[in-house]
């Protein structure tokens, strides 16, 4: 199915949302911050990045704004992972060109409805 | 023995499922032991002997790099212990966590039983104390007692034994 | 694809939780001491933030609750709306503390609220200026009347680019109800100045049927700001909206279970892993070259069958270690809990202290790891509580107003070393002697020397309720720390200079899971005695026991009289000699004791890998576990300390 990054630096996270998606098919890879994000995302193109926002070394904003400045990333979906509590960081992550996000918290189902809506 | 009182419950567990037991030989009853709860069947090999343990406890052996209890059903009883011979068995039993070895005389067979053909265990003087035994069956002209192996290795007496311990300990050292 | 069980995921979200919360309370300090580092209230939020979401997601409302709150005011913090301060630290501690309990209880499966999580939630949201902010009433249009909606939608050029696409939009509204779609193309310019990645269609489309404009507004979530976007209902006027207000957050007692949060698993490192690996790798080879052997040896190939062996020998060696090695951990574990404990003590007695931690690599088996804790705690307390003086006496004394406790550990020989030292006032002499004597341990401190009365305050019975401050909590007295360390198979010793200061060095094997042992016979059975424990192994002549009234036996060794203990008496064996001269004596140490042990005759020496009696049994006096020998039959292991103790009681009956 599709190859899809998941970066988080919470390890639970990451895989709850790998296990899930790789449940549904899909091929998952996994980073634990943004720069880490951007070396795979340099590596191989993916269809999909799933990334949340506050990350050590490099956040999930700086890393949108990155994977923006990559040919290969011009329209890919990127979704931010973000909590309902702070709309500044959904705008914040618009304007650095991310697709769209996904609220924390989120259940398995939730994950794979937005994923499925976005791959198409 | 009238049997109709029991008739409407019968009915009931009719449709219950049939559980397998194993049934061990000893001094000439056959007790039955929930197959869950075993965990092994091996010849008799000798144990090494533990300090300060009641007498039924043989000692421990080594079950694949774990050290296990051993415990002789005769002498648990009361019974008079037997010489072991080549059908002599240990049954290696797990209770609650817990391994520990039986050694019967023979192992018999295993066997299904349906929860309505167990009956309760009159007093009529078996080797085992009832305190111990869970029911009774019947297959076929045999009699099968249904042995409660949860109290085989903790019953009152152990642990009263293991409270008098320190006790037991002072009056040694002033003999 | 079935549903997907998040429980799973628990184990791995309590263990980084921790790990947050520990690096939560170490930047935590850090600020409180003055440091200004930006990154560190990075760290703390990041730590927050990651707990409360992991908790929401995987099921512990109360947890991401309360996480919430404190996420809150540390964003006042980060965001500079707040300067942080020390009555926010001590706050945030607090907080740190208390989520580790809830995480604890909900582990356990038991309600993670309590009263006091409660209490400090209602602080936190205290804190944060102007209060707890009212949830946002959300106007919440009630179900309309509609045939369909009228939805034009024009995105700006550059939407392409954010990765969100107009067809998987449409596809969605599809799925709403019956869609028609109208292209506009007003805007699109030649072909020579297009630009294949930008926007340039518009749509009219209509939506049939009565869909709640909330779910189409949903579809146009993402794109919101990025696009001319309206959306007009056809036929019936929505109705009067009426704001709902959120609910706010229910507050739950609950009642205060005990949680069980001991982690059984070990974390290891890859290159730990990699090597265990290998040398399996090698193993298998050197294996499966013996077995070829086997199927035609003869005496040419002997010497490679000896090579072969040898080196199956040296890797099965290597094996061992490395699978200990993997059991090893830093004691950095243990020593990571003393900087906040040490902050706390020295604010409540007022004291200052300096905690210099060094050697936290050093590595120990996890079995011994867990153990060394408490005594450790209680070492440190006792340390800063009675070793090190409040400022003012330490500027009498001549010294700097802060005082220095040290915690050193190291491997020597084949054990670890953990020393803790202090440069306060050391141990008064006389203090000591007339507290033992006060408690009847001794008559007189007349002739005894200063390591004698140093040994004084191990004694059962020495310190009480008088001395122990409600910061000595349980297990009170050194010689529970001696005890511990003597269940562990070390020792602790003491150093002192009055004025200067007092060291405690305490000495531990590397792991309690392998021991070397003497194998001896007693009667018909085996036992083995730890060689930690044994300080020499005698034989004895027919006339050099001296029986004591009440049946004891003594025998002189180097300066004193140690007393005889016969194994086959204690154990129960038959079949034993008993005559001493035809046994051995082997002289063995517990708790600064020595006594003897009388076995029939020393069979060798060897590693023994120590099972547990109690996994399946129970604990049985004078006997600490069990091994298995060369041929597969259980052999058990002395307890030494256990008889010492068995004997001294023998004695005073």
């Amino acid at each position: 199915m599709a190859k899809i990054l998941a970066v988080d630096d919470s390890a639970s996270m990451r895989s709850m949302v790998a296990f899930t998606l790789r449940g549904a098919g899909h091929d998952v890879e996994e980073a634990d911050n943004g720069q880490a994000a951007v070396d795979a995302a340099r590596g191989q193109r993916f269809d999909l990045v799933l990334a949340d926002v506050n990350m050590p070394v490099m956040d999930g904003i700086s890393m949108v704004r990155e994977l923006r400045t990559m040919d290969a990333y011009r329209g890919v979906p990127i979704l931010m992972l973000t909590t309902e509590s702070n709309p500044e960081k959904k705008m914040e992550g618009k304007a650095a060109g991310a697709t769209g996000w996904l609220v924390k918290p989120f259940d398995p189902e939730q994950l794979l409805a937005t994923v499925g809506r976005v791959l198409g | 023995m009238s049997q109709s009182s029991n008739f409407a419950n019968a009915r009931a567990d009719e449709t219950a499922e049939a559980t397998q037991y194993l049934t061990v030989n000893l001094a000439d009853e056959e007790y039955a032991v929930d197959i869950l709860a075993v965990r092994e069947i091996r010849g008799w090999t000798p144990v090494t002997r533990i300090p300060q343990a009641p007498s039924y406890v043989l000692g421990v052996l080594n079950l694949r790099g774990v050290i296990v209890p051993v415990i002789d059903m005769r002498l648990r009883f009361g019974l008079a212990r037997e010489e072991y011979t080549a059908t002599t068995v240990t049954v290696i039993v797990t209770v609650a966590g817990r391994n520990f070895g039986v050694v019967v005389d023979a192992v018999s067979d295993v066997i299904d039983i349906v929860p309505s053909a167990i009956r309760p265990v009159p007093d009529m003087g078996t080797a085992v104390d009832t305190e111990y035994l869970k029911g009774l069956t019947s297959v076929g002209e045999r009699m099968v007692l249904l042995l409660d192996v949860d109290k085989l290795l903790q019953p009152q007496d152990a642990q009263i034994l293991e409270a008098a311990l320190p006790a037991a300990e002072e009056v040694k050292a002033v003999a | 694809m079935s549903k997907v069980d998040l429980a799973q995921f628990h184990q791995a979200f309590f263990e980084e939780s921790l790990d947050g919360l520990d690096a939560m309370e170490t930047a935590l300090l850090a600020l409180e001491a003055g440091s200004d580092d930006a990154e560190l209230v990075h760290t703390v939020f990041r730590a927050a933030h990651s707990i409360k979401g992991g908790a929401a997601t995987f099921g512990f409302a109360d947890v991401a609750a309360f996480t919430h709150v404190a996420e809150s005011l540390l964003e006042e913090v980060r965001s500079g709306r707040r300067a942080i301060d020390k009555p926010i630290v001590e706050l945030l501690l607090r907080s740190g503390d208390c989520v580790r309990g809830m995480l604890s209880r909900s582990m356990g499966g038991h309600p993670a609220a309590n009263a006091e999580s409660e209490a400090l939630r209602a602080a936190l949201a205290a804190m944060i200026s102007g209060g707890g902010a009212p949830a946002v009433a959300k106007a919440v249009a009630v179900s309309e009347d509609v045939e369909g909606w009228d939805i034009a939608f024009r995105p700006f050029d550059y939407l392409l680019k954010t990765g969100n696409d107009p067809l998987r939009m449409f596809r969605e509204l599809a799925a709403l109800g019956a869609l028609t779609v109208d292209t506009s193309l007003d805007k699109l310019p030649s072909l020579e100045a297009m630009d294949a990645e930008s926007a340039y269609l518009g749509w009219t489309l209509y939506l049939a049927g009565p869909v709640k404009r909330a779910a189409i507004e949903a579809v146009f979530d993402w794109v919101d700001g990025d696009c001319e976007l309206s959306i007009v209902a056809r036929e019936a006027a929505p109705k009067a909206v009426a704001p709902v207000a959120a609910a706010p957050l229910a507050a739950k007692p609950s009642r205060d279970a005990a949680a069980n949060s001991e982690s059984s698993s070990v974390r290891v490192g890859i290159e730990k892993i990699d090597t265990l690996l290998n040398l399996v790798g090698e193993l298998v080879i050197t294996q499966s070259m013996l077995t070829q052997f086997a199927d035609g040896v003869d005496a040419s190939q002997l010497e490679l069958l000896r090579h072969g062996l040898g080196q199956l020998q040296r890797h099965t060696r290597e094996l061992q270690e490395s699978v200990m090695s993997i059991r090893m951990l830093p004691i950095s574990t243990v020593f990571n809990r003393f900087p906040r404990l040490v902050r706390d003590l020295t604010q409540k007695l007022d004291k200052q202290v300096n905690l210099d931690m060094r050697g936290e690599t050093t590595e120990l088996d996890k079995t011994v790891l867990e153990k060394i804790g408490d005594p450790l705690v209680h070492l440190v307390r006792n340390a800063i509580d009675h070793g090190l003086e409040t400022p003012a006496k330490r500027r009498a004394a001549g010294k700097g107003d802060t005082g220095t406790l040290r915690m050193e550990a190291f491997h020597r020989g084949g054990s670890i070393v953990v020393e803790v030292s202090d440069d306060g006032a050391g141990l008064n002499r006389d203090a000591i002697v007339a507290k033992a004597i006060e408690r009847g341990i001794i008559a007189t401190g007349e002739g005894m020397s200063d390591e004698a009365v140093a040994e004084l305050i191990f004694e059962p019975g020495f310190s009480t309720a008088a001395q122990t401050t409600d910061l000595s909590g349980r297990g009170v007295g050194m010689d529970v720390v001696r005890r511990n360390v003597a269940d562990l198979g070390g020792s602790v010793a003491i150093r002192s200079t009055p004025g200067a200061g007092t060291t405690f060095t305490i000495t531990l094997p590397l792991t309690l899971a392998i021991i070397d042992g003497l194998t001896a016979a007693v009667g018909e059975e085996i036992y083995i005695v730890p060689l930690v424990s044994i300080v020499e192994s005698v034989q004895l002549g027919a006339d050099a026991i001296r029986s004591v009234a009440g049946g004891g036996e003594l025998f002189r060794f180097r300066d004193a009289y140690l007393p005889v203990v016969r194994l086959h008496d204690v154990f129960g064996c038959e079949g034993s000699r008993a005559k001493i001269e035809e046994g051995i004596v082997i002289v063995v140490e517990g708790e600064g004791t020595r006594i003897g042990l009388f076995v029939d005759a020393l069979i060798g020496q060897q590693q023994a890998v120590v099972k547990s009696l109690e996994t399946n049994y129970r604990r049985v006096a004078g006997i600490s576990g069990a091994t298995i020998l060369a041929d597969g039959s259980v052999a058990l292991i002395a307890d030494v300390t256990g008889l010492v103790r068995m004997q001294a009681r023998r004695k005073a009956a």
